[in-house]
């Protein structure tokens, strides 16, 4: 039989994935079908499936998926089209860092968690409360990374661009700003995943859709086999994100190293 | 003609009690089409005194003087080739030999046909669309060689361009170098701590001390050209290592 060259080329880390996961699952059976944990607590494993089945006819699974990603996306679309400009600038020019770099680094410190009060003084309970709780939670965090990675693009790249006749601009638009983009690939990578985790936040505050407010509701109906369900939602989702990034990276900077000859 | 004129060029770090006088009175004649090597231990300040002549640092006294006009900030006209790999790891090696060219808005066709040039005359031509990552170090370095020359610069500064490399990719990069010199008839200010590069290479070789950095001595190497490194074996070569060993020597106690 004939493999194809792109099935050989992943089949050996592919199975190890797949490993991990059926282990887990199986575990999870044992736990679950043997009794050593009772249902209360955690599902059994058909139960979950059957309450994916219920919510598609209830109408929500997608309805609640797609408003949670729409969340995160624009939230953290806000983010990032402030954060990278912003920590390219702090990276790159002395006023810029003394202006911003300690201002971030106060407010990163400061909780989201604690700034979602004031936020639903400010936003109401709308989309745009939850734009800015996920803002919140990512921005700060992704300036800081964008200027270390910016900062981490070799200086002699720069320093040869400009004994070969390259202007501050071009150093930027030729230098900086390719030399930097995988590792701001990286950062969008991480911090989306970061995103995910406080749109939860802002979900059990204050929502009435969301795979957020789903675990929420679910938990006051001790329906827990839903809670599962959300909670296998968002991995999937945040595992596709993933695999997007991937991808993504390759694309755009096939010549990076951590992409592999 | 003068090309480069350094006149008691100091440099200073900091202020106060952390100053640290790297630069001292240094005072260095390079004439067109000369190849002069400034060697001297780690840490004497050859480096300083480079990034001042491509203008990526001032000097604190004195003066540095291209064609006799002060030099004020980095420019295509004094092209450098650095001791770390400075590929574009993004553009392809033909791409990168382009990137002044690119700069100065040259047509396509006309880069292409210079960047081919070029990159042949550090035989690499096979390898224009190759990534600098699938290059080896001593590749990498020809290219930088070539992405340099491409831009036909006044004069050419070499900061241990070879430092990283193996002895044997040194030594045929150096005589790569003395091949490509003798065509192109470039004016070179190369820095390196190795005795045997410095004669092999130079026309004059301006010894520094230590810390802070001054010119000790002057000293024109007449061996004849074309040299390769074969001429590391002559007596006049080991008789001029002599010398420069000695000087040094002395520096060091």
């Amino acid at each position: 039989m004939v493999v194809p060259a792109c099935i050989r080329r992943w089949a050996p880390g592919t199975g190890l994935t797949l490993f991990s996961f059926l282990a887990l699952f199986l575990l999870w059976c044992l736990l679950a079908y043997s009794g050593t944990v009772k249902e209360l607590f955690l599902p059994r494993p058909h139960k979950v499936l059957l309450s994916f089945g219920e919510m598609h006819r209830e109408g929500i699974l997608w309805q609640y998926t797609w408003d949670s990603t729409y969340r995160v996306m624009v939230g953290w679309a806000m983010a990032v089209v402030m954060a990278v400009p912003l920590g390219m600038l702090i990276a790159t020019s002395r006023r810029g860092a003394a202006l911003f770099q300690p201002l971030m680094e106060f407010a990163r410190y400061l909780p989201v968690v604690a700034l979602v009060p004031l936020t639903l003084l400010y936003f109401g309970i709308g989309d745009l409360q939850k734009f800015m709780v996920i803002f919140l939670g990512t921005f700060f965090q992704l300036v800081l990374m964008v200027a270390d990675t910016t900062a981490n693009v070799p200086r002699d790249l720069s320093r040869a661009a400009a004994t070969l006749g390259a202007n501050q601009a071009q150093i930027y638009r030729l230098v900086l700003i390719p030399g930097a983009l995988p590792g701001i690939m990286d950062d969008l990578r991480i911090t989306i995943g970061w995103a995910w985790t406080y749109l939860v936040v802002a979900e059990l505050v204050a929502a009435n859709s969301g795979l957020g407010y789903m675990i929420l509701r679910a938990q006051r109906f001790l329906a827990i086999e839903r809670i599962f369900a959300g909670l296998i939602i968002i991995g999937l989702l945040g595992l596709a994100t993933d695999w997007l990034f991937k991808w993504l990276t390759r694309v755009s900077v096939p010549w990076s190293e951590k992409v592999g000859t | 003609m003068i090309k480069l004129r350094l006149d008691k060029l100091g440099k200073v770090f900091g202020s106060g009690p952390n100053a640290v006088e790297a630069l001292q009175d240094i005072a260095i004649d390079v004439r067109e089409g000369e190849f002069a090597v400034v060697v001297g231990p780690s840490g004497c300040g050859k480096s300083t005194l480079l990034n001042i002549v491509a203008g990526l640092e001032e000097g604190t006294t004195g003066q540095a003087l291209i064609n006799g006009r002060r030099i004020q900030g980095p420019g295509a006209d004094r092209g450098m080739v650095f001791q770390s790999y400075t590929l574009f790891p993004w553009l392809t090696v033909r791409k990168n030999v382009e990137f002044g060219l690119r700069i100065k808005g040259l047509p396509s066709a006309e880069r292409k046909r210079i960047a081919r040039r070029y990159l042949k005359l550090v035989g690499l031509e096979e390898f224009d669309h190759a990534l600098p990552k699938s290059l080896s170090g001593g590749m990498k370095q020809r290219t930088a060689i070539a992405r340099v020359l491409a831009n036909s610069p006044d004069m050419l500064l070499m900061d241990e361009p070879f430092g990283a490399l193996d002895a044997q990719t040194r030594l045929q990069l150096q005589d790569l170098l003395l091949d490509v010199w003798r065509k192109e008839r470039a004016t070179v200010l190369f820095i390196t701590h190795d005795i045997d590069e410095a004669i092999l290479l130079a026309d004059t070789i301006h010894i520094m001390s230590r810390r802070p950095g001054r010119i000790i001595k002057s000293i024109p190497v007449a061996i004849p050209r074309p040299r390769d490194h074969r001429t590391t074996l002559f007596p006049e070569f080991t008789a001029i290592k002599k010398d420069i060993m000695e000087m040094l020597w002395a520096e060091l106690r």
